[in-house]
């Protein structure tokens, strides 16, 4: 099982202080996080994106790019890529480079976004959400697995002879996952390409993740990809943490109260009540974690939010250690212990690739080149002549 | 004999309230009614000033806690409503608008609903018409013909109750009872995870664009 967290990148003022970072502070601090993640031993990094203050991360590839870099063994993921008012080819060609170079730790998770007035700013609406998801998606995934396209939809200009470069990194695309709260048709989605469902399972109550899931499963299995508990499932969690969980509690409390969203309504306990949010002891966080498996059976991806509702870089420093040292090692020990040897772990490059039959290059070379109009094998078999 | 269910909300806020006083008179006539029609019938009331601060919870968060989705459930699986709030400034209640802000848009299609207010004056009666019926057309619920609307001095007739109300009270309930009677009993919407869309399906509709093919009303984050 993958354990991680996930970023929704937002600027909030630290209620404690008063203080609100920069752009500046919060862009790197998100890097100094990612980094930290990989140093305590978790297995992915997700990162949100999004178009409007109070959010940084508009650009996703390009920090994930820095990312990559800068880590050996980091899963890069997103959380989610607006398949809806992303173009899709723009997509395929953004995450099929940085799949290259990560070496292949790559997936992206699907979304359709929250936010209205996102969509007229890409010339979209927000009733068409799921129908552009489900074209938008279609189109990606053929730019993926077909060299040359022709294609034409409702929302796109039509393509034609239209080759996405590069072309993905051992002729296999990444893993996707479709990520929404809920509606029936991206679990169905999901379900129907064999693809991974993501619920965000936090801000919710745990019914929405539940019906999801159990959908997703329930047609997973219909279209022929595997038994239902085979699915590939993720979920989000939200979590504080200090060794007494009163200190947790009131620490905690003053982010909790004005946070975005859910801040100036109910109580922090009532909140825990009825999501999945849990402020308490390690040892609190990993009874109800363990607890997840109940609702959604057995899984293969935890991620947890820790950063936002402006909680300082070193407080959410502190809570990679906790996570790291003393929660992931104890639920990978005890979520492995309880899944049964049908149940796959979540899809990897290494895997995909391997299932494909091994790596092929899958490089698609241009007939011709616009500055000297020949193809590469043809210029250099006319060297040769020339040599000859 | 069927068995019907009757969800009463009402959305007075002192106690004992008029309001409340007028939804359990709507009640017993209902269930009168229903009873001279051949049907039983189960009453679940909903005191609105119990969930004030959930319903400003879910207006935050987005979706309802515990107790109000106990309350909701109650309201959405009923055969017949009965809705009753105090008007305050020429409409109904701020806190009875928002129980129905908070109601998926759907949740009460073809629902039998009986609309009823009070007020410290007659002067305000006709906000049952220019408020209240709107707001249940918008939902697709079914309003019967009779709204019941009691003022301060419809309480002091004989026997407490004026007899121009009584009728009024009467007729609202034999108008209700004859729509739930026609309905089938424990008609529920159409659960989308019990018998989702095929996707082939949604992958079919294509063709030109059609910007009114809509889904999610409300809020922000309805959509996601």
């Amino acid at each position: 099982m993958q354990f991680g967290i996930f970023t929704v990148s937002d600027v909030t003022t630290d209620p404690t202080t008063g203080r609100t970072p920069t752009e500046a502070e919060r862009i790197k601090a998100m890097v100094t996080i990612a980094l930290k993640a990989e140093e305590v031993g978790l297995d992915v990094f997700a990162t949100g994106e999004h178009h409007n203050p109070p959010f940084v991360m508009s650009s996703p590839t390009t920090y994930l790019g820095y990312i990559a870099a800068q880590t050996s063994r980091l899963q890069l993921s997103t959380s989610t890529t607006l398949i809806t008012t992303n173009d899709p080819v723009k997509i395929a060609e953004d995450y099929a480079l940085l799949q290259h170079l990560a070496d292949g730790r790559v997936d992206l998770m699907m979304g359709r976004g929250n936010t209205g007035p996102v969509y007229p700013w890409f010339g979209q609406d927000i009733r068409n959400g799921i129908p552009l998801a489900v074209e938008n998606y279609a189109l990606l995934r053929r730019l993926w697995t077909e060299d040359v396209v022709d294609w034409q939809g409702q929302f796109r200009t039509p393509l034609q002879g239209f080759t996405s470069t590069p072309r993905p990194l051992d002729g296999v695309p990444p893993f996707v996952w479709h990520g929404s709260i809920r509606s029936p048709q991206i679990a169905e989605q999901a379900a129907y390409y064999g693809d991974g469902f993501f619920h965000n399972h936090i801000f919710w109550p745990k019914e929405h993740t539940q019906r999801m899931v159990e959908l997703y499963r329930r047609r997973y299995e219909h279209y022929g990809h595997g038994a239902a508990d085979q699915a590939i499932v993720g979920l989000g969690g939200q979590v504080f943490m200090r060794k007494n969980s009163q200190d947790a509690v009131a620490e905690f409390r003053p982010y909790f109260d004005n946070a975005p969203v859910y801040g100036h309504g109910p109580s922090l306990e009532d909140f825990s009540r009825e999501t999945p949010l849990t402020v308490g002891s390690p040892q609190q966080v990993i009874e109800r974690t363990l607890g997840f498996r109940d609702y959604v059976g057995d899984y293969q991806r935890q991620l947890f939010l820790i950063d936002h509702a402006g909680l300082p870089l070193k407080t959410v420093l502190e809570q990679l250690d906790i996570l790291g040292e003393e929660v992931v090692p104890v639920l990978r020990r005890e979520f492995a212990a309880l899944k049964p040897a049908h149940v796959p772990d979540a899809p990897t490059h290494a895997s995909r690739v391997a299932a494909a039959g091994g790596s092929r290059d899958a490089t698609v070379y241009a007939a011709a080149d616009s500055v000297t109009g020949k193809a590469p094998g043809q210029a250099r078999e006319e060297r040769e002549e020339v040599e000859a | 004999m069927t068995t019907r269910t009757l969800a009463v909300v009402s959305a007075g806020l002192s106690n004992p309230s008029s309001t409340r006083l007028l939804a359990d008179r709507l009640t017993s006539a209902a269930v009168a009614a229903l009873r001279s029609r051949g049907d039983d019938a189960t009453v679940e009331t909903v005191e609105l000033r119990e969930h004030a601060r959930d319903l400003a919870d879910n207006l935050l968060t987005g979706f309802p806690n515990s107790p109000l989705r106990g309350a909701i459930d109650t309201v959405t699986g009923a055969d017949g409503l009965i809705a009753v709030t105090p008007i305050f400034s020429a409409s109904y209640s701020g806190l009875f608008k928002t129980f129905f802000d908070v109601l998926d848009k759907d949740a009460l299609t073809g629902k039998p609903v009986l609309l009823a207010a009070t007020a410290g004056t007659a002067r305000h009666s006709l906000a049952l018409d220019h408020a209240l019926r709107p707001l249940f057309a918008y939902l697709r619920a079914v309003a019967v013909p009779t709204g019941v609307f009691a003022a301060s001095e419809d309480w002091a007739g004989g026997g407490g109750v004026d007899s121009a109300l009584a009728d009024r009270i009467e007729r609202a309930a034999g108008e209700l009872a004859d729509l739930v009677t026609g309905r089938p009993a424990g008609a529920r919407p159409v659960d989308p995870f019990a018998d989702p869309t095929p996707f082939e399906e949604l992958l079919r509709v294509q063709g030109p664009p059609a910007p009114h093919r809509s889904q999610a009303r409300g809020g922000p984050l309805q959509g996601a």
